[in-house]
C-alpha cells in the first residue's frame, strides 16, 4: 500500500497542463458541493435563518400580525423584571429536582439489580426500557388517566387502604408531582441502560479486592461502584437537565400549564406567549435566555466534573 | 442481597413499567358505563371494541397513522441521505474552511427546538406553507446531528479501502456508494432508529404547524382525541393502545439494537 501515493483530491492532476488543472480543481469543488449542499440547504433554510430571525424577532414588539416595532434590548428588560417568566423558571426547577433525583435513584436500582447474571435478564432490560420509545403523549394520557382525580386507578388503590387520594392533576399542590411521577417512570429505562453500561465496564477485580479487605456489600457499592459509576452519571446528570430545562410536551398534554399556572414551565410560556398573548418578540427573547440558562449550567457541569467525575 | 429478593424486585419493577400499558389495553376494551365505575373492573365481564369503533368515526384515524408512518419514514430516509453525504465530505474531501463549516453544522445541533419553532413558523407563514406535508417535514430534512454521527463512523473506516477503489478508477460518488455506505452500515441503522423514533413521537412542531385534521400525525391525534372525548377514557386509551402498536412491533424486532446504540451512544 505504500507506493500508492495518487491522492484523492485537488492535487491528483499535479502533474497535468494548467488548462486541465483547473478543470480538475472545478470538477473537484463540484463534487465536494454535490455532497454537502443537500444536507447545507435545509440547514441553512431551516436552522439558521430562523436562528438569526429569532435573534431579531427577539429585539422587536411584534403580534405575528402587524408589522414590528424595534425595541432594542427592551424584551429582555422586562422578562428580567417579570413575575411571569420567574414563575416559569422556579416551575421548572422544581420540575427537575423533583424528577432527577426520581429518575437516577430508580434507574440506579433497576441497573444494580440487572448487573448479574440472571433467568430472562434481556426480556427485563426491555420491558424497563418501553416506555422510553412511547411517546410523551400516550404516557402523559396514561398517567392523566391513572391519576384520575375521582376514579383514576391509583385513588381507587388509595382508597382501598383507607387513604383519600389526592386531586393530582386537578389539584395545583400536587399537579407538578403528577407531571414528575409520569416523567420519571417514561425515562427510568434510559437511564437504567446508561448506568448499566457503566456498571458492566468496571473491572471486576476491584469489587473482589474490596472484598478481600473485608468490605461489606454496602461499603463496597459506596466506595468501590459509585466513585467507578460517576462518568455515567455524570451523562445522566447533563441529558436530564437539558431535557428537564426543555420540558413540555408532558405538561401541555397533562396540564396545559394549569391548575392555576401551577405548572407553567418555561418552554409552556414560550407556547402561550406567541401563540396566546401575541408576543413573538418577547418569547422569542424567552427562548433565547433558556438556550443562555441550559448553556451555562452545562458548561457549569462540565467545568465542575473534574472535582468528582473519576476517570480510573 | 438474596437471590429471591433481588428476583422479586425485578419482576415488581416489570410490574411497575407493564401495568400502565395494561390498564389502558383494559380500559379501552370496557363498555361506556363501566369505565368510570367505582371500584374499577380489572377484568371487564363483556369486553367489546366499541371504543376502537368510535375512535374510527371521530377522526380518519388510519389516515393520521400513515402520515405519522410516511412522515417518520421519508424524514428518515432524508436524513441518512443529506447526513451520509456530508459525513462523506467531512471525513474524505479536504477544502478550504472545512473545518469553519464543520463547527457551524455542530452549531445548529446545540440550538434546542424551541429557539426555532417561533420564526420557522413565520417563515412557512411567509412561503404559504403553514397546514401541508412539506412544513412537517422540513425541519427533519437534514439534522446535524447525524451528520456528526456519521462522520466519526466514515472517518473509521481506514482509507486504504479508498485507496483500492481509486486504483480501480472509481470517482468520489462510486466510492461513496459501494465503499463507504456498506462499511457504515451500524451507524446508519443506530441513526435510522433515532430519526424515526424522534419524528413517530415529535409533538411540538407538529402542534404548531398542523392545522387541518387530515395532515394531523399521532400525536397531535391523540391530544385531539383527549380534548374531544375528555371524560371517555376508553376512546382514548384505544387511540393510544393503537398508536403504540406500530413501534411495538418495530421494537420487538430491532430491540436488541435499539438499546445497545442507546448504551454507546446516550441517546434516546
Amino acid at each position: 500500500m505504500t507506493a500508492v501515493k495518487t491522492k484523492a483530491g485537488p492535487k491528483a492532476g499535479a502533474t497535468a497542463g494548467p488548462k486541465a488543472q483547473g478543470r480538475r480543481r472545478l470538477r473537484y469543488a463540484g463534487t465536494v458541493a454535490l455532497f454537502l449542499l443537500p444536507s447545507a440547504i435545509p440547514l441553512t433554510l431551516f436552522t439558521l435563518v430562523p436562528m438569526a430571525a429569532s435573534l431579531w424577532t427577539s429585539l422587536h414588539e411584534w403580534n405575528l400580525i402587524q408589522p414590528m416595532t424595534w425595541v432594542g434590548l427592551g424584551n429582555y428588560a422586562e422578562l428580567l423584571g417579570d413575575a411571569e417568566t420567574r414563575a416559569a423558571f422556579w416551575h421548572t426547577l422544581y420540575f427537575i429536582a423533583g424528577y432527577l433525583p426520581l429518575v437516577y435513584a430508580g434507574g440506579l436500582g433497576l441497573a444494580v439489580l440487572l448487573n448479574r447474571a440472571m433467568k430472562g435478564r434481556d426480556l427485563f432490560r426491555a420491558i424497563y426500557f418501553l416506555p422510553v420509545i412511547t411517546s410523551w403523549v400516550v404516557v402523559a394520557l396514561m398517567w392523566k388517566w391513572l391519576l384520575n382525580p375521582a376514579t383514576g386507578l391509583v385513588n381507587q388503590a388509595l382508597s382501598l387502604i383507607g387513604v383519600a387520594g389526592p386531586g393530582w392533576w386537578t389539584d395545583p399542590v400536587w399537579a407538578m408531582p403528577s407531571v414528575i411521577l409520569a416523567s420519571a417512570w417514561k425515562d427510568l429505562g434510559f437511564v437504567m441502560i446508561i448506568l448499566l453500561a457503566g456498571l458492566q465496564a468496571i473491572p471486576k477485580e476491584y469489587h473482589e479486592a474490596a472484598r478481600v479487605d473485608g468490605a461489606g456489600g454496602l461499603r463496597r457499592f459506596r466506595y468501590v461502584t459509585l466513585p467507578l459509576l460517576s462518568p455515567s452519571t455524570f451523562f445522566v446528570i447533563v441529558i436530564s437537565l437539558i431535557n428537564g430545562f426543555q420540558v413540555f410536551d408532558q405538561v401541555h398534554v397533562m396540564t396545559g400549564g394549569g391548575p392555576a399556572g401551577a405548572t407553567q414551565v418555561v418552554v409552556e410560556q414560550i407556547y402561550d406567549l406567541t401563540f396566546r398573548y401575541g408576543r413573538a418578540g418577547m418569547a422569542s427573547a424567552l427562548s433565547w435566555l433558556l438556550f443562555a440558562v441550559v448553556l451555562i449550567v452545562t458548561v457549569v457541569q462540565v467545568r465542575a466534573q473534574r472535582r468528582w467525575v473519576n476517570y480510573g | 442481597m438474596g437471590k429471591v429478593v433481588r428476583y422479586a424486585l425485578v419482576v415488581l419493577g416489570a410490574l411497575v413499567m407493564l401495568f400502565p400499558f395494561a390498564w389502558a389495553v383494559i380500559t379501552s376494551v370496557t363498555p361506556d358505563g363501566a369505565v368510570l365505575a367505582t371500584p374499577p373492573d380489572l377484568t371487564p365481564d363483556d369486553p367489546t371494541l366499541d371504543a376502537y369503533g368510535r375512535l374510527l368515526e371521530a377522526m380518519p384515524f388510519w389516515r393520521i397513522v400513515l402520515n405519522s408512518a410516511w412522515i417518520g419514514a421519508a424524514s428518515t430516509i432524508l436524513q441518512l441521505v443529506t447526513g451520509a453525504m456530508a459525513a462523506y465530505a467531512f471525513a474524505r474531501l479536504p477544502f478550504p474552511g472545512r473545518g469553519v463549516l464543520f463547527a457551524v453544522y455542530l452549531t445548529t445541533l446545540m440550538v434546542p427546538m424551541q429557539v426555532l419553532v417561533v420564526p420557522l413558523f413565520i417563515e412557512m407563514r411567509m412561503f404559504n406553507l403553514v397546514d401541508t406535508y412539506f412544513a412537517l417535514l422540513a425541519p427533519s430534512i437534514a439534522s446535524a446531528f447525524g451528520v456528526f454521527l456519521l462522520r466519526q463512523a466514515v472517518a473509521q473506516v481506514p482509507k486504504e479501502f479508498d485507496e483500492a477503489a481509486v486504483l480501480d478508477g472509481a470517482g468520489h460518488l462510486r466510492i461513496f456508494v459501494s465503499v463507504i455506505l456498506p462499511l457504515i452500515r451500524p451507524a446508519l441503522a443506530t441513526f435510522a432508529i433515532f430519526g424515526f423514533m424522534a419524528s413517530w413521537n415529535s409533538y411540538l412542531w407538529p402542534l404548531i404547524i398542523i392545522r387541518s385534521p387530515e395532515f394531523r400525525t399521532i400525536p397531535l391525534g391523540l391530544a385531539e382525541l383527549h380534548g374531544q372525548f375528555t371524560t371517555e377514557w376508553n376512546v382514548v386509551m384505544a387511540g393510544s393502545v393503537v398508536s403504540v402498536v406500530p413501534i411495538l412491533i418495530l421494537y420487538v424486532f430491532a430491540q436488541r439494537h435499539v438499546i445497545a446504540s442507546v448504551a454507546q451512544s446516550g441517546l434516546k
